[in-house]
């Protein structure tokens, strides 16, 4: 009941957005860092697709949990919007922003692109079912022939920018939202966010650049 | 009239105790039997509101902002003074009360100001309690700064926001009650008329702002907490909406108005820069702690000030008086600055202001420790002017501020209308001819606070109140002269605007009825209120209707009123044939310049009698008694 | 100078609103915005039509009456200065200006540029209080608070409810507004033991009051007349979060008994 009148709340809403939106961007650095042993050839990679496999019990509570992340972020994401959208029913004739980004004033479409990638990313590289040549087990091959295909490879890159601004938005707020704010390091935080959103998007889109230019077949 | 101030036997400092001692009170279960209205929702009727719902009255409090941490007690800027003596510089509850009563130039009660000085420090008590962030020394304990017309350090601030604090925090305490029920407020109303019924104060008339509807409200006892009638100058430095209505129309209701002609002119407020002008602001006193006033010695000098050399500025303030110099008392450090522009030395446009210097207190404290201690003040006054005073001198000049007349009170607070109590600047009391910085705020607050939750329980205690609801015929009376009013100011349809009349109204009243006053002047002051007053009512223009939210007809009947207080402003000015603290009549002064008093026949409160539309008022008056207090010639030299 | 004002025009809460062009000359640089406006109130009189309606009270930047969204934003262009103290030296000749009120949901349009912001007063009624009787405070200082504490608490307090905040915000949302109130008194001691019983209610007001969520765009910051940091919200956010494991039961009321806007 507690937690419910919690969530209740815009406040409590995004506090939910902000825990689960750093658990999947850690997953999403994890992921990133994992996949960059693609450069180290495809044993590497294969080996270390097979060794998040070892476990089924952890692999499907992490799955779970990322999983329940996604869906609680994007529930109370789409709730706080239309919320917003409500709270300024119309809208002024001029508008001019002082301080919000394109960043921040895109959290809503980006993450939904993104959403909408990560099923697409699901399918494609995971069960393979979006994939031409998709070959259970041999992640590398099934990388780089999905890679190949350029509208393909567009399509990450595309989601891999827009996953950047969000991440840039996104590392910087869920500090403010949980409450950790100090003078001392609120400068940090900025620098915090966009170090982690450069890396996010030059390591994944580094990949599928890789193959399309050919340094990794 | 009767006058009967009502002061408790006994010795001075035990009058109050006495008083409390001996109040009648009402029964807890009674309480909540009796309903009380409040009009103004600033530093006194704020906490009036709140003490008395804690008490367990039911509350209604009205205000004409649309909200009531809107009322103007939020401009005050410097500080509240209390007779704490935390700085162990010989503070006392007596000095407190003796400079007060100095300050007021011998023409407020003894023992209203005393009851004043001693409850000073539990106002401070509670606002800290309620979380008022006054500034602070390193240590965490309470910090304090001097102020003008003292010789101690016992003024508490926050920042250059000290009103703005203690009306939020008085705010919060009524808004606390409002969400237990115990009181109910009604924001963007405003009171047209008081009902009184069979001789007691038993109701109001209000409009409200935003639907035009004029309703009646029935209580048991009317506060009034309204504030002041500086605006009749139509520039000064109080908010636009401020007015004398409510209090007007309780005098012509009966209530007996005293001293209308003692009005505060501040010396420190930014000089006017065109027609346009809407008001004026003022920066606070406390910059005179650390700003030093002077002219150029030379008249008519155009150089930049800071091009001036020293040797020829002219610090007159240090030198008229030497031993307050910048710190001498508002009215003196006023009548100064208009005496150096009269006599050519002002600067700035049409040489109607005077140089408030801080470059040597930058030199001797560094520039941070002004700008933490004034920094507000300092970007506010960039913002008006554009220039930047820690590079070169502000220029000040005099505005009107605040009034020191109001309804008469006796020493419950309550006007000569049975029922009907007075608080804050809206009544005359505590402040005698001249306000000293930081009183006004301790004054509304103890009113609200520590004066009214007494005395009001003490009338309803003693009182047979007979049952009253607004269907009654002195209700629906009222209302209907509400009404026709309102229709008769729409209905004039003339050709000048409600400001221009405003305007020119407070043209006379600044040129004849300001700093300095003449027979001659205020007679001829008289003559022209009464034609412009004339023409308003054949000529003023008052569009849009009444049903719905109408600005123009909000000030078009406030100013209607102005034009009737202003004419018994210029009156009560003309028989106070003296010169006492604000109020300076030029044939009685000394022969350096200084107020006249005359104790031997004005040692008493004017009290005005409302006898009738356009029959001559009654004056009355109070003798002020001093059992404690030796008269004495004010001296700050 | 000469200006061309496009000004929301709008007689009643229910009633449809449109801009009205005004071209105004005679505008001089010192003169205020609201003066400006003054200006063009007299000549609308002289002209039988009738004046736009702005809140306004003080004018000095300290009541919070005044409230215009002007060129899309709150207060004006002026960094930390509200809509009276705006000066005209700030526009230059020729200027197209769009003035328009407040918009949002918890705001109802009054008239013209005036809006309705009980909303505010009824957060406070919830719970922005420290709950002391008149009489029972303590000797002042017997509360000693660190300079830090309190000169951090009054950074918050100098909110000067305007709602500037709400109007900046791409949400409507009014978290600027309930930080500081929160803020200033979760910062200090006296404060402390309704602190959580505070952030819950004031939230929870909120709330009701339909405000927007906290997207951290900082358009509040910004606008905010007494440049109230946005550091305040992550503070709200801080004690909320907090307040999920506190036993949190408030007698605090609804501030039901506010007359309010009946539009």
């Amino acid at each position: 009941m507690k937690v419910l009148s919690f969530y209740s709340t815009t406040v409590g809403k995004k506090l939910v957005m902000a825990i689960t939106g750093l658990i999947l961007a850690v997953f999403v650095l994890g992921h990133m860092a994992g996949n960059l042993q693609i450069y180290q050839g495809p044993e590497k990679l294969n080996h270390y697709a097979e060794l998040l496999r070892v476990s089924m019990p952890l692999l499907w509570t992490v799955r779970i949990v990322l999983l329940l992340s996604v869906l609680l972020h994007i529930v109370a994401a789409v709730q706080v919007t239309l919320q917003n959208w409500r709270s300024r029913p119309k809208k002024y004739a001029v508008s001019a922003y002082q301080e919000a980004d394109i960043a921040s004033r895109t959290m809503i479409w980006g993450g939904l692109v993104v959403a909408a990638f990560v099923v697409y990313h699901l399918l494609h590289l995971t069960l393979g079912t979006a994939h031409g040549s998709f070959k259970p087990g041999d992640v590398y091959h099934n990388v780089v022939a999905g890679f190949q295909v350029p509208l393909v490879s567009l399509f990450y890159i595309v989601a891999n920018v827009l996953l950047a601004l969000h991440l840039y938005h996104g590392m910087w707020s869920w500090f403010q939202t949980l409450g950790f704010s100090h003078p001392k390091y609120n400068r940090a935080r900025r620098v915090f966010a966009t170090v982690y959103a450069v890396v996010i998007a030059v390591g994944n889109i580094s990949i599928p650049v890789s193959v399309l230019a050919g340094w990794v077949k | 009239m009767k006058l009967d101030p009502r002061i408790p036997a006994g010795p001075l400092e035990q009058k109050w105790t006495r008083y409390k001692n001996t109040c009648k009170l009402v029964s807890p279960a009674n309480k909540r039997k009796y309903s009380v209205i409040v009009v103004g929702t600033g530093l006194a009727g704020a906490s009036a509101a709140a003490s008395l719902a804690e008490l367990g009255y039911n509350v209604k409090a009205f205000c004409y902002q649309d909200s009531p941490r809107r009322a103007h007690s939020i401009a005050a800027q410097g500080g509240i003074n209390a007779a704490k003596n935390y700085q162990n510089d010989g503070d006392s509850v007596y000095r407190l009360f003796y400079e007060t009563i100095k300050g007021g130039d011998f023409r407020s009660r003894e023992a209203n100001v005393y009851r004043l000085a001693e409850v000073s420090a539990n106002i401070i008590d509670q606002c800290v309690a309620q979380g008022v962030p006054f500034a602070r020394e390193y240590s965490g304990y309470l910090a304090n700064r001097s102020f003008g017309g003292a010789l101690v350090s016992r003024t508490f601030y926050a920042r250059g926001q000290t009103g703005q604090q203690l009306l939020l925090g008085a705010y919060s305490a009524m808004m606390r009650q409002v969400g237990l029920g115990q009181v109910k407020l009604y924001p963007r109303t405003e009171m047209l008329d008081l009902v009184v019924v069979n001789g007691q104060a038993r109701g109001i008339i209000v409009r409200d702002l935003v639907t035009g509807e004029i309703s009646a409200h029935a209580a048991d006892v009317v506060i009034l907490a309204t504030g002041g009638y500086a605006n009749v100058f139509y520039l000064s430095t109080n908010a636009k909406g401020c007015n004398a209505t409510a209090i007007w129309r309780a005098y012509k209701r009966g209530a007996g108005f005293a001293n209308p002609c003692f009005m505060q002119i501040h010396p420190t407020c930014i000089p006017q820069s065109g027609e346009y002008q809407s008001k004026l602001v003022l920066m606070s006193e406390s910059l005179r702690n650390d700003g030093r006033v002077w002219v150029p010695k030379k008249k008519g000098d155009t150089r930049k000030p800071t091009e001036i050399p020293e040797d020829e500025r002219d610090y007159y303030l240090e030198r008229m008086y030497p031993s307050y110099g910048n710190l001498a008392p508002r009215d003196i450090a006023s009548r100064a600055a208009k005496r150096m522009c009269d006599e050519g030395y002002g600067v700035g446009p049409g040489g109607r202001g005077v140089y408030l210097d801080f470059a040597d207190s930058i030199r001797r404290l560094g520039k941070h420790v002004i700008e933490e201690r004034y920094g507000n003040l300092f970007e506010m006054y960039e913002r008006i002017t554009g220039e930047n005073a820690y590079e070169t001198p502000m220029r000040i000049y005099p505005a009107p501020h605040y009034t020191m007349g109001g309804l008469w009170v006796d020493y419950e607070l309550m006007s000569t209308i049975p029922g009907l109590f007075v608080a804050g600047e809206a009544n005359f009391s505590d402040h005698g001819a001249n306000r000293l910085g930081a009183s006004a705020l301790m004054q509304g607050l103890a009113d609200g606070y520590f004066i009214l939750p007494y005395t009001v329980g003490n009338y309803l205690a003693n009182t047979k109140l007979e049952k009253v609801d607004t269907s009654q015929q002195a209700f629906r009376d009222a209302q209907k002269e509400v009404e026709d009013r309102v229709k008769k100011l729409l209905s004039v349809n003339g050709k000048r605007s409600v400001d221009e009349f405003h305007r020119a109204l407070g043209k006379i009243m600044w040129d004849l009825v300001g700093m300095a006053r003449t027979e001659a002047g205020l007679k001829e002051a008289i003559v022209r209120i009464r034609a412009l007053r004339e023409e308003f009512w054949q000529d003023v223009r008052v569009p849009g209707d009444a049903s719905d939210l109408n600005q123009e007809l909000e000030k078009a009947g406030r100013v209607a009123d102005f034009f009737e207080l202003s004419e018994l402003i210029a009156q009560d000015a003309l028989e106070r044939r003296e010169s006492c603290g604000g109020h300076f009549r030029e044939e009685f002064q000394t022969p350096d310049g200084e107020a006249q008093r005359d104790d031997a026949n004005f040692a008493h409160v004017a009290v005005w009698e409302f006898t009738g539309d356009g029959k001559p008022p009654v004056r009355h008056s109070e003798p002020l008694v001093f059992e404690v207090v030796e008269l004495a010639q004010r001296s700050y030299k | 100078m000469k200006l061309t004002l496009h000004i929301w025009r709008q007689k009643g809460p229910q009633e449809p609103g449109r801009f009205v062009k005004y071209e105004l000359d005679k505008v001089n640089e010192h003169m205020s915005f609201l003066e400006m406006l003054d200006v063009l109130n007299q000549e609308l009189i002289a002209r039988g039509e009738e004046p736009v309606a702005f809140d306004h009270d003080c004018r000095e930047g300290i009541c919070g009456a005044c409230s215009m969204v002007i060129n899309g934003i709150a207060h004006g262009p002026q960094r930390a200065t509200t809509t009276c103290q705006l000066h005209m030296r700030h526009f230059k000749d020729g200027d197209v200006i769009y003035i328009e009120p407040w918009r949002a949901k918890a705001f109802p349009i009054v008239k013209d540029l005036i809006v309705d912001r009980s909303a505010f007063d009824r957060i406070i009624a919830a719970g922005g209080f420290i709950s002391v009787r008149t009489g029972s405070a303590p000797e002042a200082n017997s509360i000693p608070v660190p300079k830090d504490v309190a000169e951090l608490a009054m950074d918050a307090a100098e909110c000067i409810g305007c709602g500037a905040c709400v109007a900046a915000c791409p949400n409507g949302a009014a978290m600027l507004f309930v930080a500081a109130k929160v803020s200033h008194l979760n910062l200090l001691p006296q404060g402390q033991p309704e602190r959580f019983i505070r952030v819950k209610a004031m939230v929870e007001a909120m709330e009701r009051e339909q405000f927007g969520s906290c997207s951290n765009h900082r358009e509040c910051e910004a606008a905010c007349p007494k440049g109230i940091s946005v550091s305040f919200i992550a503070r709200m956010n801080r004690d909320y979060r907090k307040a999920l494991w506190k036993t949190v039961e408030h007698q605090g009321g609804k501030a039901e008994g506010i007359s309010q806007f009946r539009g």
